[in-house]
């Protein structure tokens, strides 16, 4: 089991990958409004395990849409590797929870591309078992996929993705609206594939519970503020940039904890107990 | 009861060759509308199957006064149409509602326009628009049975890409599907599918048998498969009940075959809410 620090080191354990997209002075704008997005630079190489920030309304759904190529920038250029599919675990919001498919069915669509029987075949029926199995969806397959815990479908949508056979993965706010055990498996699962080989690009909202742990995060707010390791994008200054309010960062048992400079008065006196964020990150 | 049943003589009109044509296109139809429609339902495209048909009658309406070939004339026309209406539907412009609606509904005032003045071409005006069992010939068969095929091989070999498209298009086309290829066929299908079955149902109640069946079955089911299955059940059946029906009570064989599918929607909304009450009370 990896822990939370681990992940940290990974980049250097994996060599220098090969570009697998590249985004090159990218803009986007929705008919005649402003940049959404702006000169926005930022390649993901194979084997990489990003985290996008920022406030909300700040690009990062766009962002990711345009990276995955369902969007067209207005200016600027983004290129894939030749051939490559991305597998895309939207926002929860996004998805249509009365559409009849149990999760059986939304998994097994995954495979849409060339010929393809109708219904699942054996093979695919055990594969899908295995990777329901894997992400701890045993013996669920054939619950209607809003009769889930929001882990569990948050879950699925990922299976469904890993079932594309996609060796990059894009997740739109993955641990949104889970409980603090439930993301934390969820940030395990993530970094489990990406040690696999899976390149794993995701945005949060999470700052410490799941941003703080990934070797690579990108402070999004129309512009990229800042990309690099948490140790060198977290910063008091790159953060107000981002969210435009100020921010203080404190050091608890060698763990980096963001906190809001304005929301409570006892952060100069860090008596950490009295922070409720800092609180919910010392339980990982 | 029995009376009635003595009465009537349920295969008496079987003797007639009209009769059975008509049974089998009213069947036919009822289930090609119940499984497109469950692609129609699940796109909420409920108004553009309404829109179509409406759309569709006037270019068939014109097609027999300029003296075209009746369904390429109106397929074209409808298949034009559909196209416009999805293009207009996937860009989402302000209005494209307010667009959808002047487009199909001046071309429909066009083909009553065109009927109530030159006749209407080919079949009676009654029969396109509200469905009459002498509105259907023997090449009304081969015509729902060749669209019909069309359908089932379009579903069975893109069932996946279809699935995919229909629940979730922007991640079906980063997955690689061809999203646009998908809903042309859809489109096409469905004005093929109006085309078809317009003359056993009627233009003005398509729409209703495109969408009964389908939600019938998804009370039903929470199975997109099952769905497929059931509506197109549902569909067969209020086709081959309402036909009889409309003969033995002379009444349009559309507002028949509609309102034994409505039936259908009633049980089925009962009986889904006993069920859904006694999975909470085994709870
Ligand atoms: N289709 C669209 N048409 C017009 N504006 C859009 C569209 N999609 C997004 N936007 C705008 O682009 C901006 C960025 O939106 P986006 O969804 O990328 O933000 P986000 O960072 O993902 O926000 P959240 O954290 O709330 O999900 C917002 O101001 C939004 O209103
Ligand atoms: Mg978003």
């Amino acid at each position: 089991m990896n822990t939370p620090s681990s992940l940290m080191n990974r980049r250097t354990l994996t060599p220098a990958g090969e570009a697998l997209i590249e985004a090159r002075s990218l803009s986007v704008a929705f008919a005649t409004g402003p940049n959404v997005l702006d000169d926005i630079n930022l390649t993901v190489e194979r084997g990489d395990l990003i985290g996008i920030v920022g406030p909300s309304g700040s690009g990062k759904s766009t962002l990711l849409r345009v990276l995955l190529g369902s969007l067209k920038p207005s200016h600027g250029t983004v290129a894939r590797s030749r051939g490559m599919t991305i597998g895309f675990v939207p926002q929860v919001e996004r998805i249509d929870w009365n559409f009849p498919v149990t999760v059986s069915e939304c998994v097994g669509m995954a495979r849409s591309r060339g010929w393809k029987t109708p219904w699942i075949t054996k093979n695919e029926r055990v594969e899908i078992l295995d990777v329901l199995e894997r992400l701890g969806l045993h013996g669920l397959a054939d619950r209607h996929i809003r009769d889930l815990s929001g882990g569990q479908q948050q879950r699925v949508f990922l299976a469904r993705a890993l079932f594309t056979g996609a060796e990059t993965i894009f997740l739109d706010e993955p641990t949104s609206g889970l409980d603090v055990k439930t993301r934390h498996e969820v940030l395990h699962l993530l970094a489990d594939l990406n040690a696999e080989g899976v390149t794993v690009v995701l945005s949060t909202h999470d700052l410490n519970g799941i941003a703080a742990h990934l070797p690579i995060v990108v402070c999004l707010n129309t512009r990229i503020l800042g990309a690099g390791s948490p140790e060198r994008v977290l910063t008091p200054s790159i953060l107000e940039q981002t969210y435009g309010s100020p921010m203080k960062i404190l050091e608890h048992a060698g763990m980096r904890v963001v906190v809001d400079a304005g929301y409570n008065s006892s952060v100069d006196n860090p008596a950490l107990t009295t922070v409720p964020s800092a609180k919910r990150v010392s339980g990982l | 009861m029995t009376q009635f049943f003595a009465a009537v003589d349920l295969f008496g009109p079987y003797e007639f060759q009209f009769f059975r044509n008509g049974v089998i296109v009213a069947t036919l139809a009822g289930a090609l509308c119940g499984l497109v429609g469950c692609y129609v339902v699940l796109r909420n495209m409920s108004y553009i199957g309404h829109g179509l048909s409406h759309a569709i009658f006037g270019g068939y309406a014109v097609a027999g006064l300029v003296g075209v070939n009746l369904f390429l004339g109106a397929g074209t026309w409808g298949v034009v149409t559909a196209l416009a209406i999805g293009g207009i539907v996937r860009r989402r412009p302000i209005g494209s509602d307010a667009a959808i609606g002047v487009v199909t509904t001046a071309s429909f005032a066009l083909g009553i326009a065109v009927v109530q003045k030159y006749g209407s071409p080919g079949k009676n005006a009654d029969a396109l628009l509200f469905g009459n069992i002498l509105g259907v010939n023997a090449g009304d068969v081969w015509l729902v049975a060749g669209v019909s095929l069309t359908a089932v091989a379009l579903v069975a070999f893109g069932y996946r890409p279809l699935l995919f498209t229909t629940f979730d298009e922007e991640v079906a086309e980063a997955s690689g599907v061809n999203t646009t290829l998908v809903e042309v066929l859809l489109m096409i299908v469905l004005a093929a599918t109006v085309l078809a079955t317009m003359s056993v149902i009627g233009v003005t109640l398509i729409a209703a048998t495109l969408v009964v069946p389908a939600v019938v079955a998804r009370m039903l089911t929470d199975s997109f498969s099952t769905m497929l299955l059931i509506a197109t059940a549902v569909g067969a059946v209020s086709g081959f009940v309402g036909m009889n029906l409309s003969f033995h009570l002379d009444l349009p064989s559309g507002s028949t075959i509609v309102l034994v599918a409505t039936a259908m929607f009633l049980a089925a909304f009962v009986l889904g809410n006993r069920v859904h009450l006694a999975g909470k009370l085994g709870k």
